[in-house]
Parts: C-alpha cells; sequence; structure tokens
C-alpha cells in the first residue's frame, strides 16, 4: 500500500514531512535536554587573572551562593570545564597563556568577561604591559561591568549566559 | 639527530631522573603566579618563581597622575585589603605637603585599618582550607567575612576598594549609630572565628600535613628580610604597629603574638591568633575615640610638596607595608615606590621548598602569606 | 610619636651633596646624630650626610665604596636586613639614583630606625641592560634579601647588578625588547 501512496513524484514532500515531523518530535525537545544539561553545570576553569578574582571567591562563598546555579569550580583538569571567566585585567604575559587554556577546553565553551579590566582594559587602559580588553584574544558571551563587579552582578551574567545557551541551537553545524 | 630543526624550536638536554613541572597561572594551587620546579621523584630539588603575570605598572603610571587621583590606583594591588595599602601613601603625603589629621580621623583610620586586616586573613584562611582540600575552611570564613564587609560597606560605601584613606584624614565620617553595630558585630565574630580551632587548628590531619614542612629559623627569618605573620612565627618580635607607632596605636594597647617554630603549622595559626588581637584593638578604638571632630583636613587644590624624599610603613594584613615617595615640587610624585610585604617573602619559597616533597608545596607555599597581585603590583 | 615626623618638615632637605656638618643648624635628633657621626668618623669624606630626621637617616656613597659602608653598617651599627631597593632615575643629572632602606629586626633601640643609603650610577641615553656603563656593585652578599629587588631594579631600570648571581628579568614579559619602563623617557602611550 504504501508503494503507491509513495511514486517518485512526490517521494521529496514525503521526506521533507518525515523530517518535519521527525524533528519536532525528537530534534527539539532533545536539543532543549541538552541545553538544559549544559544550563545547570556550567563548570569554571581554575584560573585567576587578577583582583577580580576575590569577588568571584565571594560568590562562591554561602552568602550569594553559585553553587545553586550549578557553577562549582571543578578542581580538577580544565578538559572538564566548560566556562572562562576572564577575571579582571589581562597583561601581555598572560595573554598566550589565557588563549591556551581557552584552546585546550573541549566544545562547547563560554567565556564570561568580568571587571571594567577585561572589557576595555578599564583604570589601567593606558599602562606599557595591559591588553586593552580581551576582545583580541578570546571570544566573549557575556560582558560584566564593575570594578570589581559586586557578586549580585556575577550572578546575573551567569543567568544572562544561560538564557543565551537555551535559545542556541544545541548541535553546531560544522 | 640528524634532521634539522624547524625555526623556532631548539634542542635541550635533560637529566635522567630530575623532571620540570610548571606549577603554572592555570593551576588548583597556584594563585596568579608560576612556579617552575624540578622534581626528582618525590622531592623537590630545585624552585625557581615566575611572578609578573598581574604587572600591570603601578609605579610608573603614579608618575602621571597627581596626589589624589593616584588613590583609586595604588589601592587596587590588594582589593579587600585596600585601606592598609593607602595608609603608608597618605603618611608619607601628608609629610610632604605639611598637614596634620584630626584626632577622630585617627582612630576612624584605626578602626577600618583593623577591618581590612580581618577580611583579608579571612580570604587568605579560605583559599588556604582549598588548597588542602577542606572545603569547610573555605566555606566558614568566606561566610564570616561578609559581616565586617558589611561594616566597611557602612563605613565607606563599597565592599572592596575603598578608597577611604584621602591625605588629611578619611573621606566621610562613620554614620550615627555606627559604634553600637560595630561592637555587636565584632564581638559575634569574635565568637565565631574561635570555633575555628575545633575544625582547623587542632585538626589531626592538619596538623599531620603541616606541622615540621617548611621550617624557617630564626636567623634565616631576619637574614632573607621577610616580614609579617612569617616573621612572627620564627620567634622574631616585630610589629610596625609596637615598634614604630602610627597615628592612634600610640595610646592603644597591641599585644604581638610570637611563635617560636617557624614551620607551616606555626604561620597559619599567627593571623588567626591576630585576628583575634584586632578585635581588642577595634574595642579600644571605639572607646576612645572622640565623639565629635572633623575627620579630614582640606587640602588645596594640586597639592604639592618641595625637593623631599619620605618613606613611611605600616603593618598589613601581610607584613610591613613601606611607602617610599620621592617629590620635587610638581603636583605628581616623581616617584613612588611601594614596598610591600609579599615581594619581601617571595624569596623564602625557593628557600624552603628546595627539600620538601611535592606534596607539601601549596601547605608551605601558601603559609608564606604570598598575594600574588601585590607582589607584581 | 607620630605627629612629631609631621612637624619636622621644615628641617628637610633635598638628598643633595651638601655639607651637612659645615652648616649650622639647629639641635639634630640624638640617637639618629650617634649614628650618623660613627659612620662619618670612620669614612670621612667618602660619605656623605643627606639629611638626619626622627629615626630616617640618608646617607649617599660613591658606588666604589658602598660595600665597605654596607658591611660596617651590617657588622658595627647592627642593621641586620634590607627592607627595599628603589631606583630612581635622574635625566637632567644623568645618573640613575639607587636607594637601599635598611632595618633592624631585634635591637629594640634601633628597631624605629631606617637608613637609606643611596648610590649613583652614570646613565647612557641608549641603554643596552647588561652591556653598558651602568653597573653597580651587588649588595648580596652583605644582605642576603637584595636578591629579588635587585632584581626587579635591573629590569625595570637596566642598573647590572656586579655580583649578583641571577640578573634576569622577573616581573615583566619574556618578550620585552623596549627601554626599561621606569625610565623617564619611556612614555606610557598616549602622554
Amino acid at each position: 500500500m504504501f508503494k503507491e501512496l509513495i511514486t517518485p513524484q512526490n517521494a521529496n514532500v514525503f521526506v521533507g514531512k518525515l523530517g518535519d515531523i521527525l524533528e519536532r518530535a525528537i530534534d527539539k525537545p532533545l536539543g532543549y535536554a541538552i541545553n538544559w544539561g549544559r544550563i545547570w553545570s556550567l563548570w569554571p576553569v581554575h584560573i585567576e587573572t587578577a583582583c577580580c578574582s576575590v569577588e568571584f571567591g565571594a560568590a562562591s562563598g554561602p552568602r550569594y551562593d553559585v553553587e545553586r546555579f550549578g557553577i562549582i569550580e571543578a578542581f580538577g583538569s580544565l578538559r572538564q570545564c566548560d566556562l572562562v571567566v576572564v577575571q579582571g585585567t589581562i597583561t601581555r604575559k598572560m595573554a598566550p597563556r589565557l588563549r591556551l587554556v581557552y584552546d585546550q577546553m573541549p566544545e562547547p565553551k563560554y567565556v564570561i568577561a568580568m571587571g571594567a579590566c577585561a572589557i576595555t582594559g578599564g583604570l589601567y587602559f593606558d599602562s606599557y604591559n595591559v591588553l586593552p580588553g580581551i576582545d583580541g584574544v578570546l571570544p566573549v558571551d557575556v560582558y560584566v561591568p564593575g570594578c570589581p563587579p559586586r557578586p549580585e552582578t556575577l550572578i546575573q551574567a551567569c543567568i544572562l549566559l544561560q538564557e543565551k545557551i537555551k535559545n542556541s541551537k544545541a548541535r553546531k553545524i560544522v | 639527530m640528524s634532521a634539522k630543526l624547524p625555526p623556532g624550536l631548539a634542542l635541550q638536554k635533560v637529566d635522567e631522573r630530575i623532571m620540570t613541572l610548571n606549577v603554572g597561572p592555570q593551576h588548583p594551587g597556584s594563585g596568579h603566579m608560576r612556579l617552575i620546579i624540578q622534581v626528582d621523584g618525590d622531592y623537590i630539588v630545585g624552585c625557581d618563581p615566575d611572578p609578573g603575570y598581574v604587572h600591570r605598572g603601578e609605579e610608573k603610571m603614579a608618575e602621571y597622575r597627581n596626589y589624589i587621583t593616584n588613590i583609586p590606583h595604588l589601592e587596587r594591588p590588594v582589593i579587600h585589603d585596600s585601606c592598609n595599602i593607602l595608609y603608608p601613601y597618605c603618611l608619607a603625603t601628608e609629610e610632604i605637603v605639611g598637614i596634620e589629621v584630626p584626632e577622630r580621623a585617627k582612630y576612624v583610620r584605626v578602626i577600618a585599618s583593623e577591618l581590612n586586616r580581618c577580611v583579608y586573613t579571612m580570604y587568605w584562611l579560605a583559599i588556604y582550607g582549598i588548597f588542602l582540600g577542606h572545603s569547610t575552611m573555605f566555606m566558614w570564613p568566606a561566610g564570616d567575612r561578609e559581616l565586617l564587609i558589611d561594616l566597611l560597606e557602612k563605613m565607606t560605601g563599597a565592599r572592596v576598594t575603598h578608597a577611604y584613606f584621602v591625605p588629611g584624614g578619611v573621606r566621610n565620617d562613620v554614620p550615627a549609630n555606627f559604634e553600637d553595630v560595630c561592637l555587636r558585630q565584632v564581638n559575634y565574630f569574635e565568637k565565631r572565628i574561635k570555633e575555628y580551632a575545633d575544625i582547623f587548628y587542632n585538626n589531626p590531619i592538619l596538623i599531620h600535613r603541616t606541622e615540621k614542612a617548611g621550617i624557617l629559623s630564626r636567623e634565616d627569618a631576619i637574614r632573607l628580610g621577610t616580614t609579617g605573620s612569617v616573621l612572627r612565627a620564627s620567634g622574631v618580635d616585630f610589629d610596625v604597629r609596637t615598634k614604630e607607632p602610627y597615628d592612634a596605636y600610640g595610646e592603644l594597647d597591641v599585644h604581638t603574638n610570637v611563635l617560636k617554630e617557624g614551620d607551616s603549622l606555626a604561620r597559619s595559626k599567627i593571623p588567626w591568633m591576630d585576628m583575634l588581637e584586632s578585635c581588642n584593638i577595634i574595642r579600644q578604638a571605639l572607646e576612645k575615640m572622640p565623639k565629635s571632630g572633623t575627620v579630614r583636613t582640606k587640602l588645596k587644590p594640586n597639592p604639592k610638596g618641595g625637593d623631599v624624599s619620605v618613606y613611611k610603613r605600616v603593618e598589613s594584613g601581610r607584613g610591613s607595608l613601606g611607602c617610599y615617595i620621592v617629590s620635587k615640587s610638581r603636583p605628581e610624585p616623581y616617584r613612588v615606590k611601594l614596598s610591600v610585604g609579599s615581594f619581601r617573602n617571595l624569596i623564602a619559597i625557593p628557600y624552603l621548598l628546595k627539600g620538601e616533597k611535592l606534596g607539601n608545596m601549596p601547605a608551605v607555599y601558601w603559609s608564606l602569606n604570598y598575594w600574588p597581585v601585590e607582589a607584581d603590583r | 610619636m607620630s605627629t612629631d615626623t609631621e612637624t619636622q618638615t621644615s628641617e628637610t632637605e633635598a638628598p643633595e651633596k651638601k655639607d651637612v656638618p659645615a652648616k649650622p643648624k639647629e639641635q639634630l635628633p640624638e640617637f639618629e646624630k650617634g649614628l650618623t657621626d660613627k659612620i662619618v668618623t670612620k669614612f670621612r669624606e667618602k660619605t656623605q650626610i643627606a639629611f638626619v630626621k626622627p629615626n630616617r637617616i640618608q646617607i649617599n656613597v660613591k658606588k666604589e665604596d658602598i660595600k665597605d659602608v654596607a658591611f660596617f653598617i651590617r657588622d658595627d651599627l647592627g642593621f641586620d636586613h634590607a627592607e627595599s631597593v628603589t631606583g630612581v632615575d635622574h635625566p637632567d643629572q644623568k645618573e640613575i639614583e639607587v636607594v637601599y632602606h635598611l632595618g633592624n629586626y631585634t635591637d629594640p633601640k634601633l628597631a624605629k630606625q631606617i637608613l637609606a643609603l643611596s648610590t649613583r650610577a652614570p646613565r647612557e641615553d641608549n641603554p643596552n641592560p647588561g652591556k653598558d656603563s651602568t653597573r653597580l656593585p651587588s649588595l648580596r652578599e652583605v644582605f642576603y634579601s637584595v636578591e629579588f629587588h635587585e632584581r626587579e631594579c635591573f629590569e625595570m631600570l637596566g642598573v647590572y647588578f656586579d655580583g649578583h648571581p641571577d640578573n634576569r628579568r622577573l616581573l615583566l614579559p619574556e618578550d620585552w625588547a623596549d627601554l626599561p619602563p621606569l625610565r623617564k623617557d619611556f612614555n606610557i602611550k598616549g602622554r
């Protein structure tokens, strides 16, 4: 019976409609499930670059608890992490190391630029050893202004990153 | 090796037994600096510290800004202890320009300085807990220091990087019922940190890890020029607050804590004992503070001094912090040098790590009270 | 005690080469004067006293004599460590001044004194750090604590310390090929 329904003329339309049904049944919920898993377990790399690391440490403390969002500083290797929080000023000496750390992380990976120094160089924009912002080194997802940003601002940044991940495709078409 | 090497690479002969490890800027046990360690089996035979990953050129930039606009810059090396790193700068600038600080400001400065010392030490203890794998010791100090940060926020308006000390006093007076709130918080804080003895200092695992690790003898501590808790844990009784009192410390009763063993356990106990002492100092200062008065002597715009050079020092959370200013009759200082406690203790890192086991490295390294951002300035 | 240092600004002088004993002055602080008298009687013209203030003394020495003066200060006067080493660039006098601040931890009378020992090295307009004439003898044998301070002075100002085992850069990046940053002819961008 199928052989009469599917003729060489309407096989394309049939495959197209089958693809739509499959996408609606499997791909969208599967993508939602994969993104849901990624959102609630963003593990940052244990790299402290400058003074904003104090407020990042305070955000991990009991009062501003980022662990409830799944952001635990996994103290293993960076090959298991997926978030780089650039905390503060990047000097010319630190920049190649930061790029090396970013390259060693597996996909998918996200970058949060924390502090005015990571966005544009901040207070040290005219120093001889400071990069004016990390846009030339890493692709940044969320910018967090402040000098240093309060821990509540950092938590808002994590939530913005979660929104961004939720609205993006679960698999990248390479 | 008959093939030619590609450009940019070189051959280096390595030893059969000795391996070079990079305990680098990205490491759960290193902070913002790199240690190039050479190991023979399990023992460290050589250590070469490589600071400078946060070198932002503070001293050069201080020459392009005048005495007042330098303040937000020079407090950034240690953001949570910012009052103490501005303290010698303000004292030196006051001597250069030639002004006096009002009485009430001296006591407010003492209170702010002691609160900052406690906030810094709590963060240091929290990171020490992580390095040793004791995550409760991270959570308890990180939570308890928020009480003091609330007090500082009432005083200055900011959690960290207060920019509160200016040459001539402090920026603004404390709010109306500050004394009662401060006394209550400090009493509660003191009760809390006495409980740390149970989880941390009397913990047999901690004692086993840090006792007799990295012993620094008294003669070596003096010869290496170490400062702060490293010095006092090796039996030298030196504290700038008692030996060369500044501001209101001359009228307060400060007791210096000294231990004799010189190992990592002693170096980790001294900052805790100093925090208990800070609570006493704050209580005394709140009692003796003059109840009214100005807290700031106004400066003329663009203050400048003559052709002098001044060196002042202060006791901060890491040790004695000195500031050397050379001024040449211009609104900008000619040269500002901060002689920070972390940079002076840097020489103890390779000295103590040689001969230690690799597993002892975090316990010894962080007990030297080394804050990498400050040492790089 | 602290108010004393702030009201003494009227009797400070610039650290230039002037002869203090020849000028009639009001009374200098006693203990500090005793220390400087000991140095002057031993070394006579080789040292010049720049200033004597409560708790602070500065002595200017030529670079050939600095090691002998430093040994004397350590052994006879009793200062046992160096607190910091600062380099100051004076392009108008074509010299770089290096100031050692020396302190004492053990003697209760000396604990609040800081002695500033200052020398000068010649300065060249096109520096080649390590290979030109800006050299000073290193005080590492006298005070072990100056090791990392002298390395920082080398990379920031280009002053080579003879006798230091390890004159390498410490804080700057490995590929720094510009002028030493703390010199006055190194301008930061935009100014």
